[in-house]
């Protein structure tokens, strides 16, 4: 009866089966809602010439930038960049490749990628250098092109709570692209603040039913802050 | 005399109307929520996923998982929705969203604008805006009219590459408020004190000059 339970005991396990060259997908939004200790371990692993995917490139020292520090990262796909000084001198001695890809289709390749959509048509980016050697068609007057969607061989996402089933809720705006990234790894790995019991989410209030993930751990997250902003007055 | 951010924020915000879902940009886009009129309402969007943004958290309500789309700690408001980067830009592309506000570098008289990159400079991507110009129907362009050397940002055509494409209907620059028709600009207001000259002047792209142009006011 253990088929359905994901829990895995260490990170280490976690990200069994990591290589160098693999494709992985990450959640997270700046520093938010990133799957730290994921990330962390990939560095520990040392594997190197990955393609990334995700928004953001971390910051010095946390995030995905720890993966810049040992030169893992190959190629990353992400729509801004550059909150980081290490990923700037790498960008401009040609070190890392860079894909800038707008929010909104990286999510939606993300999506699709996990929906087995292989490709779709979207009118973000037609007319700019992004849509440069893009196939383009017309709809109903308007000018799309076609964008190819992702599968990874992993995504590492970052959940708020889950269950043994793989089932997982996210907290705030920490949800971002995990739900989307959770959807797109050949290997999902979530890693949590909290592992709860069955039944103890409702079904109706799922993120990611449990179908996408193969992997649960719990961990706990320095969860830093990008820019701390308070209420004047 | 040429429109403060402040002015300009709230010379925006008048075209906010009850009941809109609005996203606003950095920078001068952000001011806009400063000025929302007492007796309408309005909902934020911020494209990481939340709709309904709040103020700023007090130091005791600042959590690392509550930001907006610039990264700032932020609060959710009564009716806030909170959803996935996928959700968030299907409302964006899908036309949903009432009122983008953004700035630009360039934005020329057939629609196009370029906010993203400067060739030679560093890059540090689009992020959401290149979705946001192609999802909007209704979106204003906040922008300094020309820049510091006096060079104008309202073109004939764009020099710097695009973030989207015949997409621009309204600009508002520190200097006048605009409409993009027909490939041109068509002069609508003026800031108090500025003459239709100066903007004739630094206005590179063709501009139409309706008959009489009204002078902006500003309350206290």
């Amino acid at each position: 009866m253990a088929g359905f339970d994901k829990r895995v005991g260490t990170y280490e396990e976690a990200m069994a089966g990591i290589e160098s060259g693999m494709t992985v997908i990450a959640g997270g939004f700046g520093l938010c809602g990133i799957p730290e200790n994921l990330i962390a371990e990939i560095k520990r692993r040392g594997v190197t010439d990955l393609t990334v995917y995700s928004n953001n490139c971390g910051v010095d020292g946390f995030g995905l930038g720890l993966l810049l520090e040992d030169r893992q990262i190959k190629t990353i796909h992400a729509s801004y960049v550059g909150e980081n000084a290490l990923f700037e001198q790498q960008m401009l001695e040609g070190d890392i490749e860079v894909v800038l890809t707008p929010q909104g289709t990286l999510a939606e390749k993300m999506r699709a990628g996990g929906a087995g959509i292989p490709a779709f048509y979207t009118a973000t980016g037609y007319g700019t250098p992004i849509g440069e050697g893009k196939e383009v068609r017309e709809f109903n007057g308007r000018h799309y092109i076609l964008e190819e969607s992702v599968v990874g061989d992993f995504a590492i996402v970052k959940g708020w709570k889950a269950d043994r089933y793989g089932n997982v809720v996210y907290r705030d705006t920490a949800q971002n692209f995990n739900p989307l990234a959770a959807t797109a790894g050949k290997i999902t790995v979530v890693e949590v603040e909290e592992i709860v019991e069955p039944g103890e989410l409702k079904p109706d209030q799922i993120h990611t039913p449990g179908i996408y993930v193969d992997r649960i751990i719990q961990g706990s997250f320095e969860k830093r802050i990008e820019k701390r902003t308070v209420h004047q007055g | 005399m040429a429109l403060t951010r402040e002015q300009m924020a709230m010379r925006v915000a008048r075209e906010l109307e009850d009941g809109f879902y609005v996203n606003l940009g950095i920078g001068i886009p952000t001011l806009v929520a400063n000025y929302v009129p007492d007796d309408i309402d309005v909902m934020l969007q911020s494209e990481n996923g939340l709709l309904g943004m709040g103020r700023f958290p007090t130091e005791e309500e600042v959590d690392p998982d509550m930001i907006n789309a610039g990264k700032q700690t932020v609060t959710a408001r009564p009716g806030a929705a909170i959803f996935s980067s996928a959700e968030s830009f299907a409302m964006i592309r899908g036309g949903h969203v009432d009122l983008t506000v953004l700035g630009a570098f360039e934005v020329d008289q057939h629609g196009n604008i370029a906010s993203w990159m400067i060739p030679g400079k560093l890059i540090k991507g689009m992020g959401g805006a290149m979705d946001l110009v192609a999802g909007a129907e209704n979106i204003i362009c906040t922008m300094t009219h020309a820049s510091k050397h006096g060079e104008s940002k309202l073109l004939e055509q764009c020099t710097l590459p695009l973030t989207g494409a015949g997409c621009i209907n309204r600009v508002l620059t520190d200097l006048a408020y605009l409409e993009i028709e027909d490939g041109a600009f068509v002069l609508k207001e003026r800031a108090p004190g500025v003459s239709v000259e100066e903007i004739v002047e630094k206005t590179a792209g063709k501009l139409v000059v309706p008959e009489h142009v009204p002078e902006m006011v500003f309350g206290d």
